[in-house]
């Protein structure tokens, strides 16, 4: 029976538009178990996913809990004209690109050279190690991250501060200082995933055509020409897709981190625009605002993408689709 | 003509070789920089008390102690968001490994109608969401806020997994395979149960390791969706004590300054606890997370 139906299922490997249906059904017949299995994740992307896109509705309504989302009352762009009147708005802006444009201009270009170093490394034995010991805190969780600045910055008892005073200098309280929020952030993130981001240059390093370090040795190259001529030309596919996804992510920047290193003394520099949202939608109720704020964030992020996206597309032929 | 060669060569080395001792000398600072935080907490969770606080450890631990440990132990609030953490990580992973495989094969079947269509709507989730706050309405509305279930399922399935095991089924069950079960009469599901899973060991282990990862490491979903301190991961537990520096209900009849040092060293502790079981597997498992990056890499 299951030989019948799908013996022509397998020849059609172009098919005109008319026969589309024909090909469904048969693919529906032949492989109705397949369908039935990708039920619940699909399921899983509509009701987490997408319903919660149906639901952003909320920004352009007055959120009523007696009468629900569908219920409650339009009121048009009112709350996105109060987000974007409100004195806060520049503030959110600048912190959110502000933080994430160092962290890109500092945490980009760290793991390529890294990357190019270990590269040149003869030693496996020592090639190993740093790579093993580099990668290893991408697994430290965000709290334990926050946990790990805030011990060594302590104002008495951090580390840094301990050894400040050692060369009797005052301590300082870092976290409080409003002016090193953002290095703090960018610094440990860097120190947490430089290692982690190294590897996928040092594969594309790996992918280089042999062929032309030994055209580059006949040329009589040194290292650094090798490194200049052959090496960064070879990944600078990898560079730039890397970049469009830091780039098109720009206004994305995660929420975990930057909350936990909140503290009231530095909340001018580090109120960005998801823990805005956070604070104004779950911690005050204020639902539909928050909505239209993530709305704006979202949409920004999109934007964002599609156009890094095109423009690298225009300018290198490298792009994500 | 020799000795011009000769010298050339000479010159060079003498350049390749200082740039190889710049290089060697960074990447040793580097190393340093990186494993320097980690040995320094770990010699101070296992240090006394008091040489934690006055500033002893430089290195390795002063007046070794396992005081920070045995009052971990010792607390039911730590000990409980443990449990909780060890639960969350064992049936998230089961969860999410179960539906990311549902997903990813059927998609990487040829002849499986609908396939592009699909990926286009779980790739677009990549870069576009609802938000935070109708994200919450609808966990809200089936009645998750506030049960277990609320860190297993809201973000189960991590869309960069799909397209890993995805791409890990395209290219490695040949198709020879698949024709030979069909003539055969053999069904997708058992297709899928006794040649598919058995051949993607390898895929298997990258998606269990970084589903339990990050669930083991989450806090956010904790954070806005559980209010009973019950329910609470470890990471939760963790915030709480080291970051917002609440440690009453841990040390109760002791002296001030003794409960202060505790404190201190508490923290360290903690550190450790929460992160060893990780940083112990890792130079195994290092490989497969290689692994899961460069076959995503290939395809995204």
């Amino acid at each position: 029976m299951e030989m019948a139906v799908e013996k022509p299922a397998k020849t059609p490997a172009k098919r005109s538009k008319g026969k589309l249906s024909g090909a469904a059904a048969r693919s529906f017949a032949k492989h109705w178990q397949l369908y039935l299995i990708v039920t619940p994740p699909l399921l899983f992307f509509f009701i987490f996913k997408y319903y919660p896109m149906l639901n952003a509705v909320l920004a352009f309504k007055d959120y009523n809990v007696i009468k629900g989302i569908w219920g409650s009352p339009w009121v048009g762009t009112k709350n996105f004209k109060l987000f974007f009147d409100n004195p806060i708005f520049w503030d959110l802006i600048k912190n959110t690109v502000y933080l994430s444009g160092y962290l890109l201009l500092a945490g980009f270009p760290i793991p390529i050279l890294l990357a190019l170093m270990l590269n040149e490394v003869r030693s496996n034995r020592f090639k190993r190690v740093v790579q093993l010991v580099t990668f290893a805190p991408y697994f430290i969780s965000t709290v334990v991250m926050v946990s790990i600045i805030m011990l060594f910055l302590a104002p008495r008892l951090g580390f840094v501060n301990v050894i400040m005073n050692h060369f009797g200098l005052d301590s300082i309280n870092f976290l409080g200082e409003p002016g090193m929020f953002r290095s703090i952030y960018v610094w440990s993130d860097i120190w947490q995933t430089a290692g982690y981001s190294a590897v996928i240059y040092l594969a594309a390093l790996a992918g280089i055509d042999p062929t032309l370090y030994e055209a580059a040795k006949v040329d009589g190259a040194s290292r650094f020409q090798k490194i200049w001529h052959v090496d960064i030309p070879g990944i600078l596919p990898t560079i730039v897709i890397v970049l469009i996804l830091n780039v098109g992510n720009i206004m994305a920047i995660g929420f975990e981190k930057v909350y936990l290193l909140q503290n009231p003394l530095n909340l001018g520099n580090s109120e960005i625009i998801s823990t805005y949202v956070y604070s104004i939608g779950l911690l005050n109720a204020n639902y539909s605002f928050a909505t239209a704020v993530g709305l704006f964030n979202s949409v920004i992020n999109l934007v964002l993408l599609v156009l890094v996206n095109g423009l690298a597309k225009r300018l290198t032929n490298n792009s994500l689709w | 003509m020799t000795t011009t060669t000769m010298n050339r060569k000479i010159r060079e080395s003498a350049g390749d070789r200082t740039l190889m001792f710049v290089i060697y000398a960074i990447l040793t600072l580097v190393l340093i920089a990186v494993i320097y935080p980690l040995i320094y907490i770990l010699s101070s969770s296992i240090s006394s008390p008091a040489a934690v606080t006055s500033g002893k450890v430089w290195l390795w631990p002063v007046d070794i102690s396992f005081k920070g440990f045995k009052t971990l132990f010792e607390t039911p609030t730590i000990m409980r968001g443990y449990g909780n953490s060890l639960f969350y990580t064992a049936a998230g992973t089961f969860i999410s490994v179960a539906l990311t495989v549902m997903l990813a094969y059927p998609l990487s079947r040829k002849t499986f109608f609908g396939r592009s269509p699909i990926m286009m709507i779980i790739t677009f989730t990549m870069i576009f969401s609802g938000g935070l706050i109708p994200t919450y309405m609808v966990v809200k509305s089936l009645h998750l806020i506030d049960t277990r279930w609320a860190l297993l399922i809201p973000n189960a399935i991590w869309v960069w997994q799909v397209i890993i095991a995805r791409s890990f089924f395209q290219s490695s069950i040949p198709d020879e395979l698949i024709e030979a079960s069909e003539i055969d009469g053999c069904s997708d599901l058992r297709f899928m149960g006794s040649v598919v899973i058995p051949l993607s060991k390898p895929i298997l282990a990258v998606l269990v390791l970084m589903y339990a990862v990050g669930q083991w490491n989450a806090y956010f979903d904790a954070l806005i969706y559980l209010k009973t301190a019950k329910l609470f991961p470890l990471q939760l537990v963790l915030r709480s004590i080291i970051i917002q520096n609440n440690s009453t209900g841990i040390m109760d009849a002791m002296k001030q300054v003794e409960r202060q040092q505790l404190a201190e060293l508490l923290k360290y502790a903690l550190i450790v606890v929460a992160t060893l079981p990780i940083l112990i597997i890792y130079p195994f498992v290092q490989r497969f997370f290689v692994q899961g990056m460069l076959v995503g890499s290939v395809k995204g």
